[in-house]
């Protein structure tokens, strides 16, 4: 047996994707069962989950141990952090952001949705459409994740009724219609039973949609779908003792770029042109979104950390005044008498709240004015910025057009930003 | 504008090594004065190849430290040296023996492993150099009490670390700030798997020290464990010595780094053994992670890394 039969396929690369649920609607047993069937999970964890299972006297083995992970966790029974697990299935590699369902942990959700290129919004199927439902919907459009699965989950506890799934499918599409959240993949299955999560199994005969497992392999990644701009913020310049080497390190945010190609610096707005690509001393003829490169433009232009290169054609906005949806992450509240630092891209800036529009009660959608803004609250913010930033619409850009809100005296990062 | 063409898709390991790349440049912009950590380990070797193709053709904008136990295999710190030498960078060495000299570090048995007390040793270097963030090769899949670990992970000035107070992680736009005192630990291979890093290796033709192939090691069976035999870990009383070919997996303290039975001697083979292993990286391997279910994670409450 040669090496190269155990390895990957020529990969199809790395999807990013969330979980939405909570423990109730068998979301770490969803998670388990992905990694259990995709012979992620070694044998030793698999003994060390056998015996927790047979000490807590069930008769199967437990898959949702498998994303059990700390010790306060452990204690009191539920997921209280954003947890990350990883699996392979020889054509793509995942990243799952498993983020715990509970109403005060919607700060776990937007923190996972935002670099998620999917979400899984789980459901009891005879429980149905709940409140939080709406609420994992509502920020997975929020945070404008590019691609959704609804699992109806807990099949087998229904007899695999496909009224009950139909019925269910129905009252969904109309409500993923009214907050625009388009083309949801609704997938049933029993992670409990594994069918339709990596098999199909035989029981949800009247289902002739894709398994979860063969829509995860399908999914467009990140980048691939819509034409970008370029955009690629300056993290560090490079410069080398005994040569003229003057690169301006970065990731392409989005778009493509290639030597020769006209590019525009901002804030300041002078134009050059590509001199060079290089990836870790290779020349590189054209560079692509997500590529970490080092590019040296053609006339000597001084640029530092914060600014951006840009597409000559279409340039994002430069703006002192930036309004956004914003989630506030900190237990203590948004203070509107108090700066603030916002970091957009690799630059940072002070700011001050110039108002709150209204606060958004994200289960019911309806707008609240005159409020304040506490952790998991999410409210239509507007800023003032002592330096101007190039951004674009979130809704256009999510490298571009979020930012997270730091306090100044402890550091901590407390509101995350869409701008509009 | 622009549509990516299919063949513009990354590979993961290209995706992967660019949100490295990206993190390693964010610690250099954001953060006055750091350092790599490098063990000479696996993990370690694939930052320096990271860093390399991060910084390159201008030098790293931090030097590298090593945390010394003096139970180290004699051939990972000439590893580690050559490496050094070869990037010419600056190493930093630490010893835990000097942390002992200066009664910092006050074993419990001679015999005791050494390996907990290089968090002593790691924050009284921290405290000597004034590093504000410390790089290192930690991966998120490597045990259950790290898949919670943020990419910049927020010490305290005791080199604590608070898992229900870190700082919120969105996108990537990470936040390394600290006031004096404090520090960041910051791993930019968190989203890689043990799989991932032997491919690395294998694409990029990286350098590792010669116990990671198989080789005839003197050692006995001890509950489940290979121990090797040194000067260190002598035999026990009644104890069977066997010449055995073995691999690691990771390196550390010799006296906490187990062996596994191997008979790969290249990288290709060492990646069809991982690709259908059966064994966690540290199941097997790492003698200290095995005490309880919660022992990494109280190691690094108190400052692990």
């Amino acid at each position: 047996m040669s090496a190269n039969e155990h390895l990957p396929l020529a990969d199809t690369g790395l999807l990013r994707f969330t979980t939405c649920g909570s423990v109730d609607d068998g979301k770490s047993t969803l998670i388990g069962r992905l990694l259990y069937d995709s012979k992620a999970i070694l044998a030793d964890t698999l003994n060390a989950i056998e015996k927790t299972s047979q000490r807590r006297g069930m008769e199967a083995v437990d898959l949702s141990l498998l994303t059990d992970g700390l010790q306060a966790e452990r204690e009191q029974g539920i997921t209280i952090d954003v947890a990350y697990r990883y699996f392979s299935t020889g054509r793509r590699k995942y990243i799952i952001a498993d983020a715990p369902g509970h109403e005060q942990y919607t700060r776990n959700m937007v923190t996972a949705a935002s670099t998620a290129d999917l979400a899984i919004i789980l459901i009891d199927a005879r429980k149905g459409i709940l409140t939080q439902t709406r609420r994992h919907s509502a920020i997975t459009k929020l945070m404008n994740v590019p691609h959704a699965v609804l699992a109806i989950n807990k099949m087998d506890l229904v007899d695999y009724d496909q009224a009950v799934f139909d019925r269910i499918s129905a009252e969904y599409r109309e409500f993923a219609k009214q907050i625009g959240l388009e083309d949801v993949q609704i997938i049933p299955m029993s992670a409990l039973n594994g069918d339709m999560i990596v098999e199909r199994g035989d029981r949800l005969d009247w289902y002739t949609g894709p398994t979860l497992m063969e829509f995860l392999e399908a999914a467009p990644l990140a980048h691939s779908e819509v034409p970008e701009a370029f955009r690629f913020p300056v993290q560090f310049v490079c410069t080398a003792d005994g040569n003229d080497y003057r690169g301006f390190m970065g990731r392409v945010e989005s778009g493509a770029i290639s030597i020769g190609d006209a590019v525009k610096i901002l804030p300041n707005g002078l134009s050059s042109t590509v001199k060079s690509i290089d990836l870790g001393g290779r020349e590189l003829q054209r560079a692509v979104a997500g590529q970490s490169v080092s590019i040296q433009l053609a006339d000597q232009i001084d640029i530092s950390r914060g600014d951006m290169l840009t597409s000559a054609d279409e340039q994002p906005r430069i703006e002192k005044q930036i309004e956004a949806d914003v989630c506030w992450l900190s237990e203590t509240p948004l203070d509107t008498s108090r700066k603030y630092i916002v970091r957009h891209t690799a630059r940072e800036t002070r700011a001050m709240v110039a108002g709150i529009a209204y606060r958004l009660d994200i289960n019911t959608l309806e707008k609240h004015e005159g409020a304040k803004l506490s952790m998991n609250d999410i409210g239509r913010v507007s800023f003032k910025l002592q330096l101007p930033l190039a951004i674009d619409s979130y809704a256009v850009n999510r490298a571009t057009g979020a930012f997270v809100v730091i306090d100044e005296t402890t550091n901590n990062t407390v509101g995350a930003g869409m701008v509009l | 504008m622009t549509t990516l063409l299919n063949k513009d898709t990354l590979t993961h390991l290209d995706a992967l090594e660019a949100e490295a790349i990206h993190i390693l440049r964010e610690v250099a912009g954001q953060c006055s004065n750091p350092v790599l950590l490098f063990s000479g380990g696996k993990d370690s070797a694939v930052l320096l190849k990271l860093a390399e193709k991060a910084f390159r053709p201008g030098r790293f904008p931090f030097p590298l430290m090593h945390i010394d136990t003096g139970h180290n295999y004699p051939e990972v710190i000439t590893f580690r040296d050559a490496r050094a030498a070869e990037l010419g960078e600056r190493l930093i060495v630490r010893s835990v023996e000097d942390s002992m000299a200066r009664g910092t570090v006050v074993l419990k048995t001679p015999d005791e492993s050494r390996n907990k007390y290089q968090s002593i040793t790691l924050l009284e270097a921290i405290a000597e150099f004034e590093f504000n963030c410390c790089i290192g090769g930690a991966r998120r899949d490597e045990e259950k009490a790290r898949a919670k670990e943020r990419v910049m992970s927020f010490r305290d000035e005791f080199g604590g670390w608070d898992p229900k107070n870190q700082r919120p992680e969105l996108w990537s736009l990470y936040n390394a700030r600290t006031h004096k005192g404090e520090n960041i630990r910051a791993f930019p291979i968190s989203n890689w798997t043990e799989l991932d890093v032997w491919q690395y290796i294998e694409r990029e033709s990286i350098a590792l020290p010669s116990i990671y192939f198989a080789h005839t090691r003197p050692l006995v069976r001890r509950a489940g464990s290979l121990v090797p035999i040194t000067d260190v870990t002598p035999a026990r009383d009644g104890e069977k010595i066997e010449d055995v070919v073995v691999r690691f997996r990771t390196v550390g303290d010799i006296t906490c780094t187990a062996p596994v039975e191997s008979t790969a001697s290249t990288i290709a083979e060492i990646l069809a053994e991982t690709a259908t292993t059966t064994l966690t990286e540290r199941g097997a391997t790492r003698l200290d992670d095995q005490q309880s279910e919660a022992a990494m994670e109280q190691r690094k409450k108190e400052g692990y890394f």
